[in-house]
């Protein structure tokens, strides 16, 4: 018996594997199989959300209005951004999350399996509600995704009500998902990883858990605000009845800037694995790297304001929060050398996972400039609201957040289904959207300084050429994304068999199971040395 | 490859700056705009850019070296260090000092945006959907600003005009060297007022007053926009500001009153129903057609039609009400303030008149007026 246990490799022979059909899906308690269904979900929302971007870039293809009426323009930005942030990106990292956090803590499964279920399956439910509104009388959500007071309470469309309630199941399966990855990482380590021993993707993701389960809540207090306001008569966000437009700004950045790093952080941790891997060197300044995370997402509960420059807050206030904003860039600075030392004297080789996370690194960087020079309040009046933020965001959340989780599908790929990818159609991928990312948001740099507001379906004439870079731009990196699904595709259906440890220079408890992963690994916990 | 890319990507943006640096028409960089405040605002734009680049050239010169000399294929063999505390705390410290010297720059120029004391001009600014409202408070000018860009230019039936959703039909009028306070506000969602050229962006809350100011130093037409989303015509609701010599301004402002003595004695006269028909259609085109669209057949149900519609067909005195004074909780605003008497009978009676809503009435101006003194 104690021989058998040992050996994780013969866990699968104990139980009789996952049922056939649909009910696997729908019943499933396996962190794997939960893992596999968040990452196609997300991908699917990517797809849908990208549409929407790309309806919004080929309207702004030329000055005019051509193809779309602003109401529904409105209706496309807002919702381009909710599905992004809430069905892409969310998602996609608590997919990681699942696939990855029992096997690199060497636990047999996450701690709390039928409600991970449920986190996932209320998804399907949220985001069908959301997007069943742009079919409803009066279209759906236009008020932008951050959802500003009064227009998306006295003077939104009816449809309001679903996007209230679609928040909201949004925000239980988040902090559901939270919960579960919390309890997961500090009772399931398997004896002798310590918290300092365990990898940076796991530490990166229980500073999010945290952030998720601290902010979640001032969403849901956020729109039930919203929805008394519409539906019951008070004033809370409403200037004639006592209340303040403002309010709802502060409430709502007080989430938003946490929600922020809760979409760049677990990226972090991905990029400080796959680095030392195809750098064959071990991570840099591991300590500080911990130290960095957790300095950025206590700082990120005391920055919301610079979000509000120009909402007229006192002067005191403006300089509090400049200055806090300019500290993150400290920390941040720390992880971004870190990477940097990590590379320098190693033997590096560059496959898709390492090109993914070099422009990780580079592209991030660029968002981390032109963050800081937001956070400069005097400069902000002339950036703040113009193409010139969503340039920021967009270098921030493409290469960043996006970039991380496509270099953690390449280089987890191969263990997930225990067959490789093609590295030349990945290097295609990688490269179309490298390029056509770049090609889509830097001209917007040039476009918010010039004066272009964010938001508008059509624009003065001398913003023409830029914009027309811009959505060519943005149509090659949309159309690349289709030979990412098709290459994911391929590789799963008939790609070569991949070893164990899949890269030379991996390391970890992951890379010490079978490629596939079994459907149950670490039965028994793993000794870590 | 990768760095030959980075590389170009780089000098392109260096050298798009520096374009911009000597060019401002370039279209690639922040004005610089013509006041003191809007030039310390692009002077610390600008110095904290440089600062970025020079961080950037560091970083990613040290990370391309790596890439280029440390790869496996020529060779490398990957050393095994992974801790430095010298070089971890000085890279701590380093940037923190680089903050500070950024911080004091910028604390001054804020500190001066917000001294908006001893004005010597007052202008409260409203924002309305989608227009704004100018008020020379003490002077007893007070005036709407709109879109004048034509809908064929919009919807590309006609050439472009140069100045193309950056032109209204009353701008704003300011006198250089003095120092003017604008009171923003908004009457129902929030807008943002702002002027690139002079670096004065300003939330516009309704409930709330919020102030800024500014000095022009040279005559001239400055344009912005609307640049809080404020719902459908976000886009289509920009700022003009003319900057005139004094004696020019106040020339301007007793021709702004003399302007309206003569619209108040409008009320006095009778019209027939076609010159009615006539102002009421141009007040209507103004006023009424973004939402209701010019063909009365508004956008439901955000925005009713008025083709058909009950109210426009039967009680005139709703009909009055609704345009005096909106529905409370919707889109519809109160008129009674944007519009002299003569224009809502004008439009009332234009809306009861045309796409077959054939009523035949004429209500005049007394009509109005015994409304709003009821």
């Amino acid at each position: 018996m104690s021989a058998v246990l040992d050996n994780p490799i013969h866990d699968e022979h104990e139980h009789h594997g996952p049922p056939k059909g649909i009910a696997r899906w729908l019943f499933t308690t396996n962190h794997k199989d939960i893992g596999s269904m968040y990452l196609w979900f997300s991908f699917a929302m990517f797809l849908i959300g990208g549409c929407m971007a790309l309806t919004i870039r080929a309207e702004l293809f030329q000055p005019g209005l051509q193809l779309v009426e602003p109401e529904f323009f409105n209706q496309m930005t807002t919702m381009h951004g909710l599905i992004m942030v809430f069905g892409a990106v969310m998602p996609a990292f608590v997919g990681l999350a699942n696939w990855l956090i029992p096997m690199m803590v060497g636990a047999p499964d996450m701690a709390l399996p039928r409600m991970n279920n449920w986190s996932f399956w209320i998804l399907p439910f949220a985001f069908g509600l959301l997007l069943s509104t742009l079919f409803m009388e009066g279209g759906g959500p236009n008020f932008g995704w951050t959802f500003y007071a009064p227009l998306s309470t006295t003077y939104a469309p009816d449809t309001v009500t679903y996007f209230i309630f679609g928040v909201h199941m949004m925000g239980i399966s988040s902090i559901m998902g939270a919960i579960n990855v919390v309890a997961t990482i500090l009772n399931m380590r398997a004896p002798g990883m310590t918290l300092m021993k365990m990898p940076l993707f796991v530490w990166t993701w229980l500073i999010t858990a945290f952030l998720l389960i601290a902010v979640m809540p001032v969403l849901a207090g956020v729109v039930t605000m919203m929805l008394m306001d519409v539906h019951f008569g008070t004033s809370f966000f409403d200037a004639a009845g006592g209340g303040d437009p403002v309010l709802f700004q502060h409430v709502f950045w007080f989430f938003g800037h946490p929600e922020v790093y809760i979409m760049i952080l677990p990226a972090f941790g991905v990029v400080s694995q796959i680095i030392p891997t195809f750098s064959r060197k071990p991570l840099f300044g591991y300590h500080s790297m911990v130290y960095a995370v957790a300095s950025i997402a206590i700082l990120s509960f005391i920055v919301w304001a610079h979000h509000m420059f120009t909402v007229g807050m006192p002067l005191f206030g403006e300089l509090f929060f400049m200055y806090a904003t300019m500290l993150i860039a400290v920390p941040t600075g720390v992880k971004v050398f870190n990477w940097v030392t990590t590379m320098f004297r190693g033997s590096l080789t560059f496959e898709a996972p390492m090109l993914f996370s070099i422009a990780f690194v580079i592209l991030f960087t660029i968002g981390g400039f032109s963050g800081l020079m937001l956070a400069i309040a005097p400069s902000d009046f002339q950036y703040h609201d113009t193409y010139f933020v969503v340039a920021h965001f967009h270098y921030v959340l493409v290469p960043g957040a996006i970039f991380g989780i496509f270099a953690a599908v390449y280089y987890w790929l191969p263990k997930w289904c225990g067959n490789m990818y093609s590295e030349t159609l990945a290097k295609w991928h990688f490269w179309m959207s490298f390029v056509g990312m770049n090609l889509a948001f830097f001209p917007m740099h040039f476009l918010g300084l010039a004066g272009m507001p964010r938001r508008i379906p059509d624009y003065a004439l001398q913003f023409a050429d830029f914009n027309s870079i811009s959505s060519v731009g943005a149509f090659t990196f949309g159309a690349t994304q289709l030979l990412f699904l098709y290459l994911v595709i391929q590789a799963i259906r008939s790609g070569k068999p991949a070893t164990d440890q899949v890269w030379e220079g991996a390391e970890g408890l992951e890379w010490t199971i079978p490629s596939p992963a079994p459907y149950h690994t670490f039965s028994t916990p793993p000794e870590i040395k | 490859m990768r760095s030959r890319l980075g590389l170009g990507a780089l000098s392109l943006l260096l050298s798009a700056f520096y374009a911009a640096d000597v060019s401002a028409e370039y279209g690639v960089n922040m004005t610089r705009g013509v006041t003191d405040i809007s030039h310390s605002v692009y002077d610390l734009h600008m110095t904290i850019f440089w600062i970025c680049v020079a961080i950037g050239v560091v970083v990613f010169g040290v990370m391309f070296y790596s890439i280029f000399k440390h790869r496996k294929s020529k060779g490398a063999v990957a050393s095994n260090f992974h801790d430095n505390t010298t070089v971890e705390i000085l890279w701590t410290i380093v940037p923190a000092i680089i903050l500070i010297v950024m911080a004091i720059p910028a604390t001054t120029v804020l500190i001066d945006m917000y001294d908006t004391s001893d004005a010597d001009v007052d202008i409260k600014i409203t924002g309305y959907q989608w227009k704004w409202r100018y008020e020379y408070l003490g002077q007893d000018v007070n005036f709407f600003s709109s879109l004048s860009t034509p809908k064929d230019e919009i919807y590309n039936a006609a050439q472009k005009n140069e100045n193309y959703l950056l032109e209204v039909d009353n701008a704003l009028v300011v006198p250089i060297n003095k120092k003017i306070r604008f009171l923003v506000t908004a009457n129902d969602v929030i807008h943002s007022w702002w002027v690139p050229d002079f670096a004065v962006k300003r939330d516009a809350i309704p409930g709330f007053i919020n102030e800024s100011w500014t000095r022009i130093n040279e005559p001239g037409i400055y344009r912005g926009q609307c640049t809080e989303l404020c719902g459908k015509d976000h886009g289509f609701m920009p700022v003009v500001v003319r900057a005139v010599e004094q004696a020019e301004y106040d020339d301007w402002i007793i021709q702004k009153q003399e302007q309206a003595k003569a619209a108040a004695a409008l009320a006095a006269l009778t019209f027939t129903l076609e010159e009615q028909m006539q102002r009421g259609e141009e007040v209507y085109l103004k006023t009424c057609a973004a939402c209701h669209q010019p063909n009365g057949a508004g956008i439901p149900p955000a925005f009713p039609a008025l083709k058909g519609s009950d109210i426009a067909l039967n009680d005139i005195q709703k009909h009055i009400e609704v345009v005096v004074d909106g529905i409370a909780g919707s889109a519809m605003q109160a008129y009674g303030d944007q519009l002299s008497d003569v224009d809502i009978a004008a439009v009332v009676t234009y809306e009861r008149n045309a796409w077959g809503n054939d009523t035949g009435e004429n209500i005049s101006a007394a009509d109005v007026v015994d409304y709003r003194n009821k």
